[in-house]
């Protein structure tokens, strides 16, 4: 799932990877493609965690976790850093999901009568990215779709997803419905029928058994 | 003040005497700082110190850990919080629920541009992020070129205190590495900027080009040389190794 992920990032692409299951997306960036990670903190061209001897304590992601800074790397203030948000310079952003509608919409930020956290930069990230690809379970917890015909949690943003991808496949968002590009080795499409919140189209490829 | 200071003469020998005359109950104060990372921690400490009531504060995320901000929190200081993200902070969160502070949740680009817009004398601006959100909710839509937009309003406050790495005697700033963050538009955005600096240098030590902030932001320095500069996620890989180890959920700190 996360491999799949990293396959939708272009050599060459300046990518923000959304707190959580998104960050580990680097882990699985192929070193010779060029990529530029970009931190909304303020940082293009954000490398791996350090080693022991190398930590900052001045030098984090927006996670605020311990990171480095690749050869090429710039640093900058939280407005420059949305600007390029904002300004459409940032390629594709990979967040994580609670809800996706096939009309786009994104929920990712807060449950109702859960404890609130605040949106940090998802809000900006959603709107602005000129791509964005959710990664997130096809089911939450307690077993209800994630990808549904209209959100029912407060939304991030609205029709800024393009694409989500889950543990059972790839979906594209197709306005009244989702479209699935690719399905999860050994998963049937019955499986992911049923898992499914919304309309639910299978291309000639994905829709064999 | 325990010195004779040159009139026009920015820096003070302490952090009290750089605040002294400038904390009043009900005042608004912005900190520069992302969580933990490049907090002005000291003048959070006076401040803390002070006693002073009632504040609104701006900042993104208003402390964590129980720590930074979150101890004006936790003094009851606090009555109103601007901020993009309270996760990691239990003390703003408890004192959200049970009432006691008020708070204002802006989408992180947004509260950088309503920042940056109030030093900047922008009455305004049109952002499509928060659109269709509870962000939304009061405030103008209207569509520019095609796209829904809301207006948003610029942030000012009465006091930012803002942490920078180097500061020469007319306050031009450079800031280290991602502690950079919301330092540098805070330092605009105040009637008073207070700057705590990691290391005070005469005038022309920092070329002019090399200059992150212009001094003429600024009005008080103080030198702190010690910090702690708390890690939140200490994340490490091992030597040699190209992949990124598990994160390791621990804090460390230097008091």
């Amino acid at each position: 799932m996360i491999r799949r992920a990293a396959a939708e990032i272009q050599p060459g692409q300046v990518v923000n990877l959304g707190i959580g299951l998104p960050t580990e997306v680097a882990n699985y960036l192929d070193p010779d493609a060029n990529v530029t990670l970009h931190s909304e903190n303020g940082l293009l061209g954000m490398g791996p965690f350090p080693t022991e001897e190398e930590i900052d304590a001045r030098l984090i992601n927006a996670g605020k976790q311990t990171v480095t800074a690749l050869p090429g790397a710039s640093i900058f203030d939280s407005a420059l850093s949305f600007a390029m948000i904002r300004g459409g310079h940032v390629d594709l952003a990979i967040l994580g999901g609670l809800e996706v509608a096939c009309n786009g919409d994104l929920a990712n930020w807060t449950v109702p009568g859960k404890l609130i956290t605040g949106m940090g930069g998802a809000m900006d990230l959603a709107a602005g990215a000129r791509r964005v690809v959710v990664l997130q379970s096809h089911a939450s917890k307690d077993g209800k779709p994630k990808l549904v015909n209209r959100l029912t949690l407060p939304p991030t943003a609205l029709g800024c997803a393009h694409r989500v991808i889950t543990e059972l496949g790839i979906f594209d968002v197709g306005g009244d419905c989702f479209v699935c590009i690719a399905k999860a080795e050994g998963v049937h499409r019955d499986t992911i029928v049923k898992a499914t919140g919304a309309p639910l189209l299978f291309t000639t490829a994905t829709s064999g058994g | 003040m325990s010195r004779a200071r040159v009139r026009g003469d920015k820096v003070y020998v302490g952090v009290v005497e750089a605040l002294a005359g400038l904390l009043r109950d009900g005042m608004s104060i912005m900190s520069g700082g992302f969580g933990l990372c490049g907090n002005a921690e000291a003048c959070i400490d006076a401040i803390a110190a002070s006693g002073v009531k009632n504040l609104t504060i701006i900042s993104n995320n208003c402390g964590n850990q129980g720590q930074g901000l979150a101890v004006l929190l936790q003094h009851g200081q606090v009555a109103r919080v601007i901020c993009s993200f309270v996760g990691g902070n239990p003390d703003l969160a408890e004192q959200f629920l049970a009432g006691r502070v008020k708070v204002e949740l802006v989408p992180q680009g947004t509260f950088a541009e309503r920042i940056r817009a109030g030093g900047a004398g922008i009455a305004g601006f049109y952002t499509p992020a928060g659109v269709g959100t509870v962000v939304a909710e009061g405030k103008e839509v209207r569509e520019i070129d095609g796209r829904r937009c809301l207006l948003e309003r610029p942030l000012r406050a009465d006091l930012a205190i803002v942490r920078a790495a180097v500061a020469d005697r007319y306050g031009n700033l450079r800031f280290y590495k991602t502690a950079r963050n919301f330092n540098p538009i805070m330092a605009t955005a105040a009637d008073v900027t207070v700057v705590e600096a990691d290391r005070l240098v005469p005038k022309g030590t920092i070329d002019p080009d090399d200059v992150h902030l212009p001094g003429l932001f600024v009005k008080r320095i103080v030198e702190v040389r010690e910090h702690r500069n708390v890690i939140e996620h200490r994340t490490t890989r091992p030597k040699g190794g190209q992949r990124v180890s598990e994160a390791a959920r621990t804090k460390i700190g230097r008091h």
